[in-house]
Order: C-alpha cells, then sequence, then structure tokens
C-alpha cells in the first residue's frame, strides 16, 4: 500500500500567546508540533503498513522550523518525511493549500489511501482534507470516527454527519480525515509515544524539502500561495476576553447564592 | 448574465429540512436585501417536492432547485456535491451558505474546489461592510481569534455555524417558484461506485447543543461512579448532562457529551460548570452560553473569568447540598 499522511506542523495551542491588542498569535512562544488530530492519521497509517506493507510518506506544507515536527514523524514511524517550503507558498488559504498537497501528491505517483486530521487546532477550517480529494478527484469521508473494514481496494468507515453517525464504503484510492476517539478494526487507536532509538534515528534522517520549482511539471504556480487564495483576512481580534464579572462566593453561601439565581433564571 | 443573489443548501437527510437550514434561509432574505437578487434554496429530494417547496419559500426562498434523488436518508456525498456545482454553475450566486454541520463541513470544500472558489468556515456571522463587500466572521485557533474574511472572487462560499442565526417565521402567503432537475449520470461519474452510504451506523445518543441548561463535569470528579450524584442533580434542574474532554478519554463519558473545540460548542440558558478549570479549549465550546456558575476549590481557576458567579468549593459538597435543597424546594426532599 502507498500510505499517504498529510501532517500540519502547529503551535502547541496549550502554550501559545496571542497578542492581545493585534489578534494575531505570538509565533515566538512555542515550538511547531505535530497537529493533535494529525497523531491519529500516522497512528492509523501504521496500522495499514502492518496489514499489507507498503510505505508510508508525509506530506507537510510550512515553513522551515517546522523541521522538528517532521523529525517528530519519522520517530513515530513515517518512512519519508515531505517538507513543502518556500516563499511562494506563503499566505494560502485552504485552497491554496489544498492545490498545493494534492500537487505535491501527484508528483509522488500512485496512492492508495491519504490520511490526515479532521481539522487543525489553528486555521480549524477542516476544508483541507475534502479538497485534496477533490482536486485528486477521489472520495473521500470526514469526521472518521471507525475504520470498520479495509480490504485492498475499498474500506468501510464510520463518518458523523451530525444528527447521527453513518457507515460508509469507500473505494480506493480514498482520502480519510480521522476524529477522535477513533477505533480501527475493533481497537481503540491512541497515539504512541515514539521510542528512545526511533527518536535518535530520526535527528539524523533526511528530510526533504520540495519547493515551488519542484511542482512546477505537476502544478500551475499562479495557484500557489497567496496568488491561489481567493480569501483574506481582513480582520482579527481576541476572541476570550469575556465582560463577565464573576460575584465570588464560597461554600454553603454559593449553595444559596446559585439556589436563588436559578429560580430568578427560570430554572427552578 | 452576472453573479447575484444568495443560495442556501438545504441539509435533508434527517426527518425533513434541518433547522440550520431555515436559519440560513431567514440570513439570506438579510443578505439579498442588501446586495440584490434572489434567495434560492437548493435541496435534493426522493419525493413531495412540492410539499417541501413550500415550506423553503415559506422561510424565505423565492426559487427551489430540487434534485431528485432515491436515497434521500443515506445521501452520498459525491452527489450532492455534484449537484451543487450543476446548480452554483446555473444561477451564480454572490453568496452561497452551507451549515457548518459536519455534513456540511465536509460537503462544502469539495464544492468549493470544485469550482475553484474561496470558502470561509463555521462563521459566526455574516454582514454587509459599508463599501457593499460581504464579510464572513469566524473564530480560529481553537476559538481565541476571531477573524473578518472577505472573498475576492467569486461566488463567495460559507458554512455557518448552526443556532447563531434565529428562524425566521415562516409566512405561507410568500410565492416562489419551483426548478426540478436531473442530474444525468455522466455529470456525476462513478459517484456510486466510489462513495456507497452502507447505512446508519449509531444515532447520537444527546444533542448537548439543544439543552437550555447544562451540568457540565470535569476532571475534578474523581471516579467513575461519582459521575451518578451529578447526574442527579442535572434531572433534578432538569438539565443536560455534558463534560470536559479529560472525561471523555478516561472512557467514562461519550464524546457527544463533550463540550468544547474537539467537542461540541454549546450556548444554553444556564451553564454549571463542576471542576472544570477553563481552559481555552473548553471555553471555546461555552462561552456563549448566557449565563455560567461554576464551582471550583481553585480560586484562581482561569473559568472565574468567564462565569457570573463562581462559587469557591468542593463539587461533591456543592452537588450534594444543591440537591438537596432543590428538592425541599419542590417538597420531595425529607
Ligand atoms: C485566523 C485565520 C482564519 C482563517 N480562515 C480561513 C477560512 O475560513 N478559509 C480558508 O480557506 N482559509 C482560512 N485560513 C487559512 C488556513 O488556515 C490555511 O490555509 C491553512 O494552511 C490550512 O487550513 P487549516 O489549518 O484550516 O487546515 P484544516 O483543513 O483544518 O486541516 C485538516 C487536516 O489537513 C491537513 N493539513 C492542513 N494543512 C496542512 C498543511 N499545511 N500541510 C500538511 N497537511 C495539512 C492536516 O492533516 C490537518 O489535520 C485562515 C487563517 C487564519 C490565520
Ligand atoms: C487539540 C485540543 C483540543 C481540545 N479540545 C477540548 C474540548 O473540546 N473540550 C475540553 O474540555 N477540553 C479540550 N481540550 C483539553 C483542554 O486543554 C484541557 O486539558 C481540559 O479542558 C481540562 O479539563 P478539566 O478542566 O476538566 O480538567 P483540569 O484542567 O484538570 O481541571 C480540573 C479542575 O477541577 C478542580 N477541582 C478538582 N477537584 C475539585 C473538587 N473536588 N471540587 C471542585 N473543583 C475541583 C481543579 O481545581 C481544576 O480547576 C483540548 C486540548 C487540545 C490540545
Amino acid at each position: 500500500m502507498n500510505i499517504v499522511v498529510l501532517i500540519k506542523p502547529t503551535p502547541d495551542i496549550t502554550k501559545v500567546k496571542f497578542d492581545i491588542e493585534k489578534g494575531t498569535v505570538n509565533r515566538a512562544s512555542t515550538n511547531l508540533e505535530i497537529n493533535p488530530f494529525d497523531l491519529y492519521a500516522i497512528e492509523v497509517a501504521k496500522r495499514i503498513k502492518k496489514l499489507f506493507g507498503g510505505t508510508i510518506v508525509s506530506i507537510s506544507m510550512a515553513p522551515p522550523q517546522a523541521e522538528v515536527a517532521l523529525r517528530d514523524a519519522l520517530a513515530r514511524g513515517v518512512d519519508r518525511a515531505i517538507l513543502l517550503s518556500d516563499r511562494r507558498f506563503a499566505g494560502a488559504d485552504t485552497l491554496a493549500t489544498s492545490y498545493t498537497l494534492a500537487s505535491a501528491i501527484r508528483k509522488l505517483g500512485s496512492f492508495d489511501i491519504i490520511l490526515c486530521g479532521e481539522k487543525s487546532v489553528d486555521g480549524d477550517t477542516a476544508h483541507v482534507g475534502p479538497e485534496v480529494a477533490e482536486l485528486l478527484r477521489v472520495p473521500h469521508a470526514s469526521f472518521v470516527t471507525q475504520v470498520s473494514r479495509f480490504d485492498k481496494d475499498r474500506i468501510v468507515v464510520e463518518s458523523d454527519y451530525g444528527d447521527a453517525y453513518y457507515e460508509i464504503e469507500l473505494r480506493l484510492p480514498a482520502l480519510v480525515a480521522l476524529s477522535r476517539p477513533l477505533m480501527f478494526l475493533g481497537e481503540t487507536v491512541e497515539p504512541s509515544i515514539p521510542k528512545v532509538g526511533d527518536v535518535l534515528r530520526a535527528r539524523r534522517a533526511k528530510i526533504e524539502v520540495w519547493s515551488a520549482d519542484d511542482l512546477k511539471d505537476v502544478a500551475d504556480l499562479n495557484r500557489l500561495g497567496i496568488l491561489g487564495s481567493p480569501t483574506r483576512v481582513v480582520k482579527s481580534y481576541y476572541a476570550l476576553e469575556s465582560g463577565r464579572e464573576a460575584k465570588v462566593v464560597r461554600g454553603i453561601e454559593g449553595v444559596s447564592t446559585v439556589l436563588q439565581a436559578l429560580k430568578e433564571l427560570g430554572v427552578l | 448574465m452576472s453573479w447575484s443573489g444568495v443560495a442556501v443548501y438545504v441539509e435533508n437527510y434527517g426527518r425533513g429540512p434541518s433547522k440550520a437550514s431555515f436559519e440560513l434561509l431567514g440570513k439570506a432574505r438579510e443578505i439579498a436585501a442588501k446586495i440584490g437578487g434572489f434567495v434560492h434554496a437548493i435541496v435534493l429530494l426522493d419525493k413531495e417536492v412540492e410539499k417541501c417547496a413550500d415550506v423553503l419559500v415559506a422561510y424565505g426562498a423565492d426559487e427551489v432547485i430540487v434534485y431528485r434523488v432515491e436515497d434521500r436518508e443515506l445521501p452520498n456525498l459525491l452527489i450532492h456535491k455534484c449537484s451543487l456545482v450543476d446548480a452554483i454553475k446555473q444561477l451564480m450566486p454572490k453568496l452561497v451558505l452551507f451549515p457548518a454541520t459536519p455534513w456540511g463541513r465536509s460537503l462544502a470544500p469539495r464544492v468549493a474546489a470544485s469550482i475553484g472558489a474561496g470558502l470561509t468556515a463555521d462563521c459566526l456571522d455574516v454582514y454587509v461592510d459599508d463599501s457593499g463587500d460581504i464579510v464572513q466572521v469566524r473564530p480560529a485557533f481553537t476559538g481565541n481569534i476571531i477573524a473578518h474574511i472577505k472573498t475576492i472572487t467569486h461566488p463567495v462560499m460559507t458554512t455557518v455555524r448552526p443556532g447563531v442565526f434565529p428562524v425566521p417565521k415562516p409566512d405561507f402567503s410568500r410565492k416562489g417558484r419551483v426548478i426540478e432537475k436531473v442530474l444525468n449520470s455522466n455529470m456525476c461519474p462513478s459517484a456510486k461506485e466510489g462513495y456507497r452510504v452502507l447505512g446508519l451506523s449509531r444515532e447520537k445518543k444527546v444533542r448537548i447543543q439543544e439543552a437550555r441548561v447544562i451540568v457540565s463535569i470535569g476532571r475534578g470528579v474523581k471516579s467513575r461512579e461519582d459521575i451518578k450524584l451529578f447526574e442527579e442533580l442535572a434531572k433534578e434542574l432538569g438539565a443536560q448532562l455534558a463534560c470536559s474532554k479529560p472525561l471523555v478519554d478516561a472512557g467514562w463519558m461519550e464524546k457527544d457529551f463533550q463540550v468544547g473545540f474537539s467537542g461540541n460548542i454549546v450556548k444554553p440558558k444556564v451553564y454549571i460548570a463542576l471542576g472544570i478549570s477553563g481552559a481555552p479549549q473548553h471555553i471555546a465550546g461555552m462561552k456563549d452560553s448566557d449565563f455560567v456558575i461554576s464551582v471550583n476549590t481553585d480560586p484562581s481557576a482561569p473559568i472565574a473569568r468567564y462565569s457570573n458567579i463562581f462559587v469557591v468549593g468542593d463539587m461533591y459538597e456543592f452537588a450534594k447540598k444543591l440537591l438537596d435543597a432543590v428538592r425541599t424546594l419542590k417538597g420531595v426532599g425529607n
């Protein structure tokens, strides 16, 4: 099986600091790590490889400092890590990002399955999986909570539609965007911690860096980066200012205050 | 022909058009009044076309575009995509709205990529600014940042979070047009072989987004058995039980109960957080609640900043005493 994993290097969202005035992320406040949902994609890739053999190639579009995250991916079991890094990729919205990733996959040649995360912790759109699938003209399922069958030419997954979960059969090649909690053939999938030996090996491993020129046989360079992006962020601000001023109460007084409030709010 | 009006994708795989679809029709009317043009509703249907179209017109559609399918209740994503691409090419709407349900968020990007359009995700608002441009407002960075986004090409495509716009009042005297379309198989090759819905796999046990009152528990809970106490409290308050992520990770609660960035976004009248610290990923899921009550042993817990009442104390003691008090009040206690 030729397995492709899309890995987005993202800031550690539990540590990252925000510039409250500007409404932007302070990029220096934390390193880039593997988007938490993408860890599940790596884990599923390993299980597929165990069943069918093959190789796991990861593709990431990110600035050069994402290398640390890619070494982590190699330590976790990815065979080959490709970093798409070039000024011309900068400013990409999801359409341009997906076009770039799809072009890189085309350049790789044939694939059987593409695995990615349900969404990223920074951009948080959940667009990239479905858009890559459309650009490569393969079926996809998003918000996948279970892979219940995996054959050479087709798979069965469970996907969250919103009102309920549905069972879907996809013909391979296909793309699957993974959610959590996640099951693979009846077993719960959890990211495992890489072994020390693997971490050391990954430190010396090669990371292939591709520039826009490397894609010129498979891509229209005008569709990359900001040139290929129809959406523009025109303004942003910090959202977690609450404006609430809590009434602080202690112990037993808390119960009577809450009881009173619940009566006033019409709960009781 | 030039780009004009607003198209709404009507999500219709359940018992009928989803509530979120009606919310979008209301918003579409408001925007069409500013940018001009019709409100089109695009829907895939198996039968009772007229009945459904009448409802969509009553909620704000001027024109209902119907694609006939046999398997409405087992929707094929690729067929929905092909229908929308076909409809957008013919209608040329300035703006296309989708509900930001998981289904809508899986479908809309495929449509956008197919026609090369820009798409803005999970919006909390859509408005027309002074220069007549459509502006889309959305949270990003797990809810930490709000961004205003413009799309510089046509059409503008947006998924809108369910529940942020009100359902408009239906007006059954409104008149509209119905256009029935047939999708021929060469417009959507290999959709049926590529993607097959085998059936409903699991119903959702709860829909915490719809609850008016929520009792939400976090890592302050010490064991699985203890959950019963808080379940009882929720029941007595007529509230829905919910939780933070660690309880789902521990396998004590199911994902459908989780509030937050990777769970459900809720907006109840009253949100009662017990033993929850208030991490940004949790806050992102509940900060728009009307009234927030939290209980925490740690007076410096961040959730205090998002609360109307902050009780410094033990959640167990609080729950037992409140339970007693409520029962006494209702006259069933001792
Ligand atoms: C505040 C803000 C708001 C934004 N809003 C929008 C918007 O509404 N619409 C829009 O088109 N763009 C938007 N963008 C741009 C968008 O964040 C980027 O295009 C981003 O590179 C990809 O989108 P995502 O992070 O949302 O990925 P998602 O679609 O959420 O990611 C899903 C999965 O796709 C894979 N993936 C995503 N990106 C990469 C990558 N670079 N390399 C490898 N794999 C990847 C991963 O497996 C990931 O788990 C916004 C950016 C900012 C800063
Ligand atoms: C990508 C990503 C997505 C995430 N998505 C979500 C999400 O959707 N939802 C979510 O909730 N989290 C999410 N998280 C996790 C989040 O960062 C926090 O780890 C989590 O919200 C913490 O849950 P908690 O408040 O219950 O636990 P803790 O942070 O451990 O807080 C427990 C609190 O209970 C208090 N406490 C302890 N004992 C008692 C007692 N007896 N009485 C009263 N108070 C007591 C403590 O003082 C503390 O404040 C996500 C994280 C990541 C990285």
